[in-house]
């Protein structure tokens, strides 16, 4: 079955082999990034971004569970729901796979979740961010 | 800059009215604050604070009594959007632009989770649209670094619907205890459905003018301060998908609390009683952080020592707030500046406070904006 993204632009590839990065942005001129990519830096106003992969890997900063659909919403429900913390310097908000174990502090690392499919049977892709399992964890360091 | 004087004001209750336009509630409301004022000459210049109500709204409510003419102008600023309509009248009559200026919000808000233009279709889509979340997350925070407790969570509700039995405008007015509340359905941990408040309609209405009423004692607005966000707070009520790893970025409530101390020439120790953002429980913990009621970190314990009940020395929400009231988007602010009103003026009845001077209302909500209103007894 083939793939479709909920929003081209914002991650790649649709398929994860170890490659799947959120698209951001970097400012040339202040180096701050940003999620999701544009030119006009949201920080310093200057058009100088230019796209930059972000960091696989993060932390969970804060996460929730969503339980009821929010309108306009269609994909699997509860879902976690929180801020992530990524090795880059960048939090963003995020999906968050199996949240009962995504406490504050948690290592996660980015994942696919499929949320629906679309009118030519093609499924609907987003990023989230998943636990990292305690055995791919070595220096697990849990603030 | 002149003074500026509430000299009549107008509410149409909060709640449900299957039977009524907006505009039909514009209408009683503002009919009602003209009434008040006993304002014989028709108001200079208009103000309408709505988000929902489709183009010139206002323009429909004046229109229906035939009291036209003058200008009409529609303000938007999601849950500041009253509030941003009193600025501007605020800042007419104290300029010395005008002599009488009416100000109004009003709102028919859609029934459940507010559903707004204001998120690309795609971010609805992905689950990454839910405007309670991002509450739930809010309060976690707070619940890390503010030492919140669910239970406290609880009684700020107990706290505000007890108030709001005394208030004949809310939706909601009836006690509730802890444990139903602590019972009832999760929306997203650790917010509880008695815990949040609900989208609903009404409307509120005020004349401003430089010369005191006859009428009672009275009182004067001595500030009016609408500020948006700063970037980089992934947590902003702009709800970024995005933001920086900074914890010291000031909140736009912050920042309107800032400016409308300054302007007013008062700080948070001088405030006998306020009207706060009550979305959620933990918003009104938060707001109490933001306006510095209490230090940073401290919401929890400031909330333990009572001093936001009704018995406290700085009651916070005696109308209930809007976990009693609702939110009508546009009436909600101007709802919370005639509550304060009433305090000062000692006509609160039942919910009164004893002798209020100085009061407090605050707004905050999407864009972000946020509002802090100061209002003084003469």
């Amino acid at each position: 079955m083939t793939r479709v993204a909920v929003k081209e632009g914002l991650f790649e590839p649709l398929e994860d082999h170890g490659d799947l990065r959120l698209i951001g942005g970097s400012c040339r001129a202040c180096t701050r990034r940003h999620f999701p990519s544009q030119r006009v830096c949201p920080y310093c106003g200057e058009a100088s971004c230019e796209p930059a992969a972000l960091s696989r890997s993060g932390t969970v900063h804060l996460c929730t569970t969503v339980i009821s659909r929010p309108p306009g919403y269609e994909g699997p429900a509860p879902y976690g729901f929180g801020v992530v913390e990524l090795d880059d310097g960048i939090r963003v908000i995020s999906r968050i796979l199996d949240p009962d174990r995504a406490a504050v502090g948690t290592s996660v690392e980015i994942a696919l979740e499929v949320i629906g499919s679309d009118a030519d049977g093609r499924e609907i892709v987003t990023y989230a961010f998943r636990p990292r399992a305690a055995s791919d964890e070595p220096r697990a360091t849990p603030r | 800059m002149r003074p500026v004087y509430i000299t009549g004001v107008g509410i149409h209750p909060f709640g449900r009215f299957d039977d009524r336009s907006v505009v039909d509630l514009g209408v009683h409301a503002v009919r009602a604050a003209l009434a008040d004022a006993k304002a014989g000459a028709k108001p200079q210049a208009v103000y309408c604070g709505t988000v929902y109500s489709g183009v010139a709204a206002g323009h429909k409510v004046l229109t229906s009594f035939g009291m036209t003419g003058m200008p009409i102008m529609n303000i938007e600023a999601g849950c500041a959007s009253g509030a941003a309509a009193l600025g501007l009248g605020v800042n007419a009559i104290g300029s010395g632009q005008y002599d009488t200026v009416l100000v109004f919000g009003m709102e028919k808000m859609p029934r459940g989770i507010i559903r707004s233009s204001f998120f690309e279709p795609w971010r609805e889509q992905a689950g990454l649209a839910v405007t309670p979340a991002y509450f739930a997350l809010r309060a976690q925070r707070l619940m890390r670094d503010s030492g919140v407790t669910a239970e406290h969570l609880a009684q700020v509700s107990v706290k505000n619907h007890r108030n709001g039995v005394n208030n004949p405008y809310a939706m909601f007015r009836k006690e509730i205890t802890a444990e139903e509340i602590l019972a009832s359905k999760m929306i997203c941990e650790p917010l509880r459905l008695l815990m949040m408040c609900s989208p609903n309609e009404g409307a509120a209405a005020l004349l401003l003018s430089p010369k005191a009423p006859i009428n009672g004692p009275a009182v004067r607005i001595a500030a009016a301060a609408l500020r948006s966000h700063l970037p980089g707070n992934v947590l902003g009520e702009h709800t970024p998908l995005s933001g920086l790893i900074d914890d010291d970025i000031q909140s736009p409530t912050q920042l309107a609390a800032a400016a409308a101390y300054e302007a007013a020439g008062i700080g948070p120790a001088d405030i006998d009683v306020a009207e706060v953002q009550d979305t959620d429980s933990a918003r009104e913990l938060l707001s109490c952080e933001e306006l510095g009621f209490c230090g940073r970190g401290e919401a929890g314990s400031y909330f333990a020592t009572g001093h936001t009940q009704m018995s406290g020395v700085r009651p916070v929400n005696p109308s209930g707030g809007l976990l009693s009231k609702g939110e009508p988007l546009g009436a909600s602010g101007i709802g919370q500046v005639i509550e304060i009103y009433w305090q000062l003026r000692g006509t609160a009845e039942r919910r009164q406070v004893a002798d209020a001077k100085v009061g407090l209302a605050h707004t905050v909500g999407r864009g972000a904006n946020a509002s802090v209103v100061i209002l003084v007894r003469q």
